[in-house]
């Protein structure tokens, strides 16, 4: 049976697989290309743990076919840090202890990038709401909304 | 299991061609966060999956001489960043942005938001106030329709077997013109609506309101459009009067389910608290230009 053939670009190399049309970009990250770093918490769009970005638009990676790719620029958690250098977002999840089982961890992390490489000055209630698509069942949400705001305020030098 | 094709036209008569040999099997796929979440439960098993995100009239935004024209899988968050766009008709921007997470938003679409034929769908009763037509093509040709036309009942729509809408139509405003939407839900982001409330109306420049259109959803098996709504601002200054007179016309237009979101009862009489609340805000910014 035919399986489609996808180019795409995932962290920056050129990455080509193999997939079926009802296979999400989820599963093609995990099953075919073993970046495990997404994970599948609902499959449903609820809970933003497989969160990615798509030509740096952030999505729920269990909701776009892995067809979808073709062509377009993958961001996932494996491409987040350089190298063994931690993004400062990382580092300050490190430092504040802003994860507990880290399941969500990989989700809020790509989600808060996105929003710190938009706008280095959110409010918390921009940064509440830019994060409500992602559920955290551990910390209470407080250290993870700390954190990205204490790591906005570094990156901008305050 | 037979194989599930996956087409991507650049076109919208491609688009429409291969749909037409899908024999009614086919799905259009915009930003697939109804759709993929219906085939994962297995609610839909379609044979063609045709991604429209392709083809350029329905990507894009438009600016002409009547209006805007607005492609059916533009994603909330470009129309979010469309400045224009939302000056004019900041009520129907709002309602869709209020669409799930900013994850939902980077994919979700108008289209899909209406195809998907859900009575609580949160940018329906904004595009019906705001006199939203629908562009659409199909196997015979193409025609329009008012936004208010197309769902029929819970996950029904008008549209013929393989017909996509290609695009929306908002008319030009004229001065003092101003639309607004609201919903109630119990958190305040990622819920779905007990109540959405969308009115658009227009002031003359002594603050008579010369144009209404007031429309509700998830207060019945299809969003409302309420004609007697309408007619209780259309003539007056917008003020209480008139707000109480919008009220009592929202919830008799109520014919709601109940379930854990609400009760029929509460829910009716949301309808009017939120009617008259949206319609404040659309004459305070009709108001302001
Ligand atoms: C976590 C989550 C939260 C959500 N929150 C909300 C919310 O707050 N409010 C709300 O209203 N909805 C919500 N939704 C539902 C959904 O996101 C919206 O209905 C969205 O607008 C659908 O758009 P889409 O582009 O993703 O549609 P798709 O999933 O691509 O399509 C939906 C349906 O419409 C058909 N279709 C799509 N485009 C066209 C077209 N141009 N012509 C003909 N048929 C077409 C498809 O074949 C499919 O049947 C939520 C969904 C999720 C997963
Ligand atoms: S796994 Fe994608 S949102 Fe939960
Ligand atoms: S740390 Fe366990 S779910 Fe967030």
């Amino acid at each position: 049976m035919a399986r489609h053939h996808v180019s795409t670009t995932v962290n920056g190399e050129p990455v080509d697989f193999l997939c079926e049309t009802q296979q999400t970009l989820l599963d093609v990250l995990r099953d075919e290309l073993r970046l495990t770093g997404s994970k599948e918490g609902c499959s449903s769009g609820d809970c933003g743990a497989c969160s990615v970005t798509i030509d740096g638009r952030l999505v729920c990676s269990c909701l776009v076919l892995g067809v979808e790719a073709e062509g377009h620029e993958i961001e996932t958690i494996e491409g987040m840090a350089e190298g063994e250098a931690l993004h400062p977002l990382q580092q300050k999840f490190l430092e504040e202890a802003a994860l507990q089982c880290g399941f969500c961890t990989p989700g809020f992390l790509v989600a808060g990038k996105a929003l710190l490489d938009r706008n280095l000055n959110p409010t918390e209630t921009e940064v509440r709401y830019w994060l409500a698509g992602n559920l955290c069942r551990c910390t209470g949400y407080d250290k993870i909304v700390r954190a990205v705001m204490d790591t906005a305020a570094e990156m901008r030098g305050a | 299991m037979t194989a599930i094709q996956f087409e991507t036209p650049t076109s919208v008569d491609d688009a429409v061609a291969a749909l037409a040999k899908a024999n009614g099997n086919g799905r259009v796929l915009a930003g697939g966060t109804d759709l993929l979440v219906q085939m994962r439960a297995g609610m839909v098993r379609p044979g063609l999956v045709v991604d429209v995100k392709g083809i350029s009239e329905m990507v894009s935004i438009e600016k002409t001489g009547d209006g805007f024209v607005v492609g059916a899988s533009v994603s909330g968050a470009e129309l979010g960043e469309h400045d224009e766009l939302k000056a004019a008709w900041p009520g129907v921007v709002e309602a869709m942005e209020l669409v799930g997470s900013t994850q939902i938003q980077g994919r979700a679409s108008l289209g899909g938001n209406l195809c998907n034929g859900s009575p609580a769908a949160d940018s329906v009763p904004a595009m019906i106030a705001a006199g939203g037509v629908c562009l659409i093509a199909g196997p015979n040709g193409r025609r329009e329709a008012p936004v208010e036309d197309i769902v029929t009942g819970p996950g029904k729509t008008s549209l013929a077997n393989g017909e996509i809408v290609v695009a929306f139509r908002f008319p030009n405003r004229p001065a003092h013109s101003g639309d607004a939407y609201l919903r109630f839900i119990p958190r305040t982001e990622m819920d779905i609506a007990v109540v959405g409330a969308g009115v658009s109306l227009t002031l003359d420049d002594g603050g008579t309101c010369t144009d209404a259109r007031v429309s509700l959803g998830a207060v019945a098996p299809t969003p409302l459009l309420v004609a007697d709504g309408a007619k209780a601002l259309i003539g007056s200054k917008i003020d209480d009067g008139a707000l109480e007179k919008l009220a009592a016309a929202a919830s008799a237009a109520c014919n709601p389910i109940d379930d854990k979101r609400g009760t029929i009862e509460y829910r009716t009489q949301v309808a009017g608290v939120l009617a008259r609340r949206a319609a404040q805000i659309a004459a305070d910014r009709a108001r302001s230009n």
